[in-house]
């Protein structure tokens, strides 16, 4: 793809509560039809840049595209060509499954005949069909998760958002969830999804690091790791945490943590040899260079402060 | 548009009938303020505690106790042997009046001209007992004034003459002048102003907090859409307290309803949709439930107590009447009570009904313009 369109653009976005940036030039760009992930720890400013980018929050700098039009002056335009899926269960507890899914679609000036096509379609995906006359208030997490996203998805937004989805959810329901994201994507729909998770975050197609509502890094989750600024070496043995401390207090050492039995530790891509660096300080370990993951990354772009 | 505010409207109904909280206290409200009003709160002072000194011991002093029992504006419950006694019994509280007979009793009465009509008043002209009252209620004080003038022609076997009053009363309306009569239909204004503001001032702030509101402003649902959509259930339910109130009063209060139905239907409805739409305001204006409570009681106290319900309009001072005027409940008291008890139509009352029609239109205005689709 050399000329792909651009589902979402976003220019130096800047949002403050007071004394707190929330979120600090934010820039970013997702391809038609991708699945582009916010990445950080509680309160890096992903809400808020979901938010800001919905038009439901108005940032105090910088500007937002979204499919082709300006958002500002278009909010309420582009409100029918988008989905959003908030981060805290925002559907009516007290309407069964199949009242929300009508409400929504109503609201969404879906009407009768497709509607109820549409509707019976989404409860056949989510599975859902069985649980039609329940409350929505009464539902397990996922459950509510996959009523959620049915009714974010009842008129087939072209750019669909999703503030941690699965953060109320099983590790087997977030699978599924995935399936049903990636079938949304092949179908065309542009998706932005938060998480913490750093399994979640792997399988997006772009990713955005963010820290203190700073973009740390962006890219594929592969280049992210293979451009990684640090090397990673695991060393395993008996009283790794005497070890830690030691390694830890080194300048060129980003992070060293304990995974398992062994040490991960990262040091700066500056040194060249990073096992030389690490052996006098290790004695009688076996040290490794191994591939980073995407938690090295986030550690790395975030100087070792936060862990998942 | 209208599928949007369908699709409100019924969304909004079926959280109602879930919501069996509100929906007793629908019907349950009603009923007990129509109670408390109706039989406690009794402006016609009845079977004061009272007590007597009867210093005069005679045929006379006992006849003039069973006439003031007669009267029943008091009860005799205790009985004291001398005036300081009866000051004491005062002060504790044990009654609010004491009837004081003195020792000459009975000379003081021939001479009184009340009793003996041959005599003029003079300036020698004594009272023939006197009454010791707790004045600091008022309403019971004024009960007690009102037995000054008794007549005492009774004590002689004389028969009536009565002195010919200045003036005549020709009482229209309410001539068993009980106060029940007018509670009623305030009562409407009262406990309307109370459900309808109470209920929407929260329906907003609501789902704000329960999240509902993130997603829903994420949508293309239009202000208005959102608002009108929350008061039109509102709207039946005030309709069915009207009813509760007004059949209640009716059954059980004998309140008669004089005017006619189609004009107290179109003042409801006006009132209604007033009510509804302060409540919509603050909605919009208040960040919590708490918040918008506050602020439903700060609007409902003066309702009470300045929209002629508890003390006539035209006896308040004037700054009191300038806030009376801008409350909706002041301008449905008026029209309420003019329908209900006068048989008035709602032309006749056309300066307020408009005034209830124009504050709707101002406030699902302001109201829809305070709410942006906004998170901030
Ligand atoms: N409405 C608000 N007013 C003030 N501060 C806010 C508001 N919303 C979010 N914040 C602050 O902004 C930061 C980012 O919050 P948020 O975007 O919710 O983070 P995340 O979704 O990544 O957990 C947090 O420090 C949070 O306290
Ligand atoms: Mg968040």
């Amino acid at each position: 793809m050399t000329h792909a369109e651009i589902a979402l653009k976003a220019d130096r976005l800047t949002k403050r509560f007071g004394q707190l940036t929330a979120v600090n030039q934010l820039s970013l760009s997702i391809e038609r039809g991708a699945i582009y992930g916010f990445l950080g720890p509680n309160g890096c400013g992903k809400s808020t840049a979901i938010r800001l980018l919905t038009g439901l929050l108005i940032a105090d700098e910088g500007e937002v595209t979204v499919l082709g039009q300006p958002l500002a002056g278009h909010e309420e335009a582009l409100k029918s060509r988008i989905g959003y899926m908030t981060q805290k269960f925002s559907l009516f507890e007290n309407l069964t499954v199949l009242e929300n899914l009508r409400f929504v679609a109503a609201i969404y000036s879906v009407k009768g005949v497709q509607a109820k096509k549409r509707i019976d379609e989404l409860l056949q995906l989510y599975g859902l069909s069985e649980r039609q006359q329940q409350l929505a208030g009464t539902m397990s997490g996922g459950q509510k998760q996959r009523l959620a996203l049915a009714c974010a998805t009842i008129h087939h937004p072209e750019l669909l958002f999703l503030d941690e989805p699965t953060s109320a959810v099983d590790p087997e329901n977030r699978r599924d969830f995935w399936e049903r994201l990636f079938d949304l994507s092949a179908a065309g729909t542009t998706i932005l999804v938060s998480t913490h998770y750093m399994d979640e975050a792997e399988r997006c197609h772009g990713l955005a690091i963010l820290e203190h509502g700073i973009k740390r890094a962006d890219g594929a989750p592969r280049e992210l790791m293979q451009s990684m600024s640090a090397n990673v070496v695991e060393i395993s043995g008996d009283s790794l945490r005497q070890v830690k401390q030691r390694l830890s207090a080194l300048p060129d050492v980003i992070s060293a943590a304990q995974v398992g039995n062994h040490l991960r530790v990262l040091v700066s891509k500056s040194v060249d040899d990073a096992i030389g660096l690490l052996t006098p300080f290790s004695d009688n370990y076996d040290l490794a260079l191994v591939r980073p993951s995407l938690e090295d990354v986030f550690v790395s772009c975030t100087g070792g402060r936060h862990v998942g | 548009m209208w599928a949007r505010l369908w699709a409100i409207v019924t969304k909004e109904l079926k959280q109602l009938r879930r919501d069996r909280m509100t929906f007793g206290m629908i019907v349950m409200l009603p009923l007990m303020q129509l109670m408390l009003f109706g039989y406690a709160i009794n402006t016609d002072v009845r079977h004061v505690p009272a007590g007597i000194v009867d210093l005069s011991q005679t045929s006379y002093s006992r006849q003039l106790f069973q006439m003031v029992s007669a009267t029943q504006v008091v009860d005799f419950t205790q009985r004291y042997y001398s005036a300081q006694a009866a000051d004491e019994a005062i002060t504790r509280g044990e009654v609010k009046a004491v009837l004081l007979i003195p020792a000459d009793f009975s000379s003081r009465l021939v001479l009184h001209p009340a009793f003996d009509h041959n005599r003029e008043y003079s300036p020698l002209t004594r009272p023939v007992a006197q009454w010791l009252v707790d004045g600091a209620d008022t309403m019971v004080a004024a009960a007690m004034r009102s037995l000054r003038n008794m007549p005492l022609t009774e004590l002689t076997a004389k028969g009536v003459t009565l002195t010919a009053p200045s003036f005549e009363v020709v009482q229209y309306f309410n001539p068993e002048q009980r106060s029940v009569v007018n509670i009623v239909p305030g009562l409407l204004a009262i406990i309307l102003t109370m459900t309808m503001v109470m209920f929407t001032s929260a329906a907003i702030v609501r789902e704000r907090e329960q999240g509902n509101m993130e997603f829903l402003i994420a949508t293309p649902v239009k202000p208005v859409e959102l608002m009108v959509g929350k008061i039109v259930p509102y709207v039946f339910v005030g309709l069915v307290q009207a009813s509760i109130i007004l059949s209640v009063g009716h059954w059980v209060f004998a309140v008669p309803v004089r005017g006619g139905l189609d004009s107290l239907l179109i003042a409801s409805l006006l009132f209604i949709f007033a009510s509804l739409t302060l409540g919509l305001v603050i909605s919009t204006l208040t960040k919590n439930q708490l918040q918008a409570m506050q602020m439903t009681v700060f609007i409902l106290m003066p309702s009470i107590l300045l929209s002629g319900f508890m003390f006539p309009y035209d006896a308040m001072p004037i700054p009191a009447q300038w806030i009376a005027e801008v409350l909706p409940a002041t301008h449905f008291m008026r029209m309420v009570r003019g329908i209900v008890l006068r048989d008035a139509d709602v032309f006749s009352l056309s300066k307020d009904a408009l005034w209830l029609l124009g504050f709707t239109c101002v406030g699902v205005l302001v109201a829809a313009k305070r709410f942006n689709k906004r998170l901030e």
